[in-house]
């Protein structure tokens, strides 16, 4: 945990973890476990509803339609018959359908998707595409709302300790490089730039793309901060990238579509970083769904009760209840926090130190945006308080004297936002 | 089901830079206490007594408050003895307990308390309470009086007294120096300008008060000062006899820095600090008071709500009827 130092004014210094500071080397691979879980994001699911049901037989990168009712598919990872189907919900109300499969020993390819890959568009293959590790839609890039003018290739990791995107643009330059043209085809020939923090600038000019380089220092990577700092361009409060005409792809998701298509394979495996109670990072390669205790046990990373089991980094993760919970294709990083490493928060008003204020790299007047979400004024905190020109780092929260959990404060305000939002477009029919 | 492990869950971030109001609370009572040793070792006993008392009474109005009120006791947070000190801090050395007892009465409850405890207080708790004790019983807080029967090896006049009424003449024997080492009478912890400074330098460093306000008040006193000095020198004393006199240092250092009655924006700090500056020396200059720090810094901190909305745009924020 970086700690404030001892003299110390002025905004606090996160710097990203380089990719040298890797406990070991190389990526390590993670053996098949026996279970995996998938979930399918599905706006309202009904279990009854649901294409597939409980002991059905999946073959590895088969896609599979949710229900005749949606057009949401998902491609399997794993070879092995359905054990389970249930429905979960995630962050910020997020509603899902777990799959649970019970894995075979070998692995046994479904080939629709070779065929699909050699159509001459590769129209077919958007719909397989949707586990692309680094990207959570891939049809947001392949069919926008905004016609793309830019597409940024992101070589920097999100988060504070990760370094699955800097092994990435380190061992798969190559890949990059094929896989950034055929992103090209397959977006409209968009201009692209690959984002990679300086230390990789040598590996990155292999790629034969514009590259820039941008300070490691957090929150530097996030995507509004890349607009602003690379591309000079604001994003307004509440808007998004697209609709600027701009789309986002980790690096590993262009290295990992260049495998596909070459390979007539759908991806499978994901690099996850790992971190553990040391703070050290590994980074690992394992087959999507695979639980996450099925990856601590196999890097001997002991978890206990009370401890903190995180997906993602340190700064913007998501704590889980569950060592159950599978990795999915924008599981970036597992970490891991002993009970002694916690850092908690208190029930004590803003005492208005300013800290939050200075700290932010967006200029919001947190010290009274938090005031009015306490109170759940939320509209207010949106119109006068730029509620919504937050970019979601998290460093209000970190820097906070009186250890109010100002970022959760902020997404429970955005979220109910968006319920209002919701009620209202129902409202009016 | 049952054996299934238990983590604990929260929201991001969960990394926190290990600040803390305790913290910060016990630093500011560390970088207060070189100006009040020298306060106790020139005034002995009853300097200790004041001091150990206003501590102890604040907490425990800090404490009777949580009961009254049913809220989680805070004493811990060591709010109540910051205020509880820089009260003693402002009081001479020949304060009766009373007083002691009354005005931490006033910081605690009355300054903080009934507005919902820390953070919550417009006004800087310890000044409410000086005003309040300087309003009350006139005699309390003029120093000349108070300390009539010390004897300390250096005038025992209140030297913004003695400018107030005997004119800058009268004042030519308070070197800078005398100033600086705490040779003159004031406040128990009020007068040793160097102690001061040295606190007020270790707080700006460890990020512990805001050094904008520090550093525009003492420029604003210094300005202010300087440009009634150039237009009159006979009639008004020089910019630093008012940096080093009075309470301008701990008004600088550990008054207009107080969190919750001070802004927070860059542009609005500065203001702040540079209107209480100017308004301190106008109240010494041309004001019926001898001292204008108390004043000023209660005046601007009735302000502050309005001077912290001049405050930057927010990045992607649309300006309306732009």
């Amino acid at each position: 945990m970086i700690k404030k130092p001892f003299f110390g004014f002025g905004k606090p210094k996160l710097d990203y973890a380089g990719i040298e500071g890797l406990e070991q080397g190389e990526v390590i691979n993670i053996p098949f476990s026996g279970r995996a879980v998938f979930f399918v994001e599905a706006p309202h699911p009904t279990v009854s509803d649901v294409s597939f049901q409980v002991g059905d037989e999946l073959k590895t990168g088969q896609n599979l339609k949710v229900s005749p009712f949606s057009r949401t598919t998902f491609t399997s990872t794993v070879t092995g018959s359905i054990t389970d189907i249930s429905k979960t919900s995630g962050y910020l109300g997020r509603k899902c359908l777990s799959v649970g499969i019970d894995v075979s020993e070998a692995d046994q390819w479904d080939d629709a998707f070779s065929e699909a890959v050699k159509t001459p568009g590769l129209e077919k293959a958007d719909q397989y595409l949707n586990t692309l590790p680094g990207i959570s839609d891939i049809n947001a890039l392949i069919h926008p709302e905004t016609p793309l003018n830019t597409i940024v290739v992101n070589g920097m990791d999100k988060d504070l300790l990760v370094m699955t995107q800097q092994m990435v643009v380190k061992t798969r330059a190559d890949d990059l490089k094929e896989g950034i043209e055929l992103l090209k085809k397959i977006t409209g020939n968009p201009k692209v730039i690959l984002i990679v923090p300086p230390n990789l600038s040598a590996e990155a000019a292999k790629s034969g793309v514009q590259v820039q380089t941008v300070t490691p220092s957090y929150p530097n990577s996030l995507p509004e901060m890349i607009m602003k700092d690379v591309l000079n361009q604001v994003v307004p409060a509440g808007k998004t990238c697209s609709s600027l005409g701009v789309g986002f792809i980790d690096a590993e998701g262009v290295a990992a579509l260049k495998s596909a298509i070459t390979e007539g394979k759908p991806p499978v495996t994901k690099m996850v970083s790992v971190i553990g109670k040391n703070e050290k990072t590994q980074v690992i390669r394992v087959r999507l769904g695979t639980p996450i205790h099925a990856v601590l046990s196999a890097l001997h990373i002991p978890l206990e009760q009370g401890d903190r089991l995180v997906i993602g980094g340190p700064m913007t993760g998501r704590s889980i209840y569950s060592e159950e919970m599978p990795i999915l294709q924008d599981t970036d990083a597992i970490m891991v926090q002993g009970k002694d490493q916690l850092a908690h928060n208190e029930d004590v008003p803003c005492v208005n130190c300013g800290e939050c204020v200075r700290a932010c790299p967006v200029r919001i007047p947190v010290n009274m945006l938090v005031r009015l979400l306490e109170n759940s004024r939320y509209e207010e905190a949106a119109k006068d308080y730029d509620l919504l020109s937050c970019i979601e780092c998290g460093i209000c929260s970190y820097v906070c004297e009186a250890r109010i959990p100002i970022f959760h404060y902020i997404m429970l305000g955005k979220y109910e936002l968006t319920l209002m939002e919701k009620s209202e477009e129902s409202a009016n029919g | 089901m049952d054996n299934r492990k238990l983590f604990v869950s929260s929201h991001a971030p969960y990394w926190h830079n290990g600040s803390s109001i305790t913290e910060k609370s016990y630093n500011i009572m560390l970088a207060a206490l070189p100006a009040v040793l020298l306060g106790i070792f020139q005034y002995g006993a009853p300097a200790l007594a004041v001091v150990t008392f206003s501590i102890s009474c604040a907490m425990i109005w800090e404490l009777i408050m949580n009961f009254v009120m049913r809220r989680p006791v805070s004493i811990g947070d060591g709010n109540a003895a910051v205020i509880g000190l820089m009260l003693a801090m402002l009081l001479p050395a020949a304060t009766p307990w009373w007083v002691v007892l009354i005005g931490t009465f006033l910081a605690i409850v009355v300054g903080k308390q009934i507005f919902g405890g820390i953070g919550c207080n417009p006004l800087n708790p310890a000044l409410v309470a000086i005003a309040m004790i300087f309003l009350s019983w006139k005699g309390i807080l003029n120093f000349d009086e108070a300390l009539l029967n010390y004897e300390l090896g250096f005038p025992m006049t209140y030297p913004l007294a003695t400018l107030k009424y005997f004119g800058v003449e009268a004042v030519s024997e308070y070197g800078i120096g005398d100033l600086l080492m705490g040779c003159h009478t004031g406040g128990i912890g009020s007068t040793f300008g160097l102690g001061l400074i040295l606190g007020g330098i270790y707080l700006i460093l460890r990020g512990l008060i805001r050094w904008e306000i520090a550093i525009s008040f003492l420029a604003g006193v210094f300005i202010t000062a300087l440009l009634f000095n150039v237009a009159d020198p006979a009639a008004y004393a020089s910019p630093a006899f008012h940096l080093f006199t009075g309470y301008t240092l701990i008004g600088a250092f550990f008054l207009a820095t107080e969190d919750s009655s001070s802004p927070v924006n860059f542009i609005p700090m500065l203001i702040y600090g540079v209107l209480a500056g100017l308004l301190t020396v106008l109240i010494r200059n041309i004001g019926a008071m001898v001292d204008g720090v108390v004043f000023a810094i209660l005046m601007l901190n009735l302000a502050n709500p309005l001077l912290d909305k001049i405050r930057p745009k927010a990045l992607g924020k649309e300006m309306e009827n732009a």
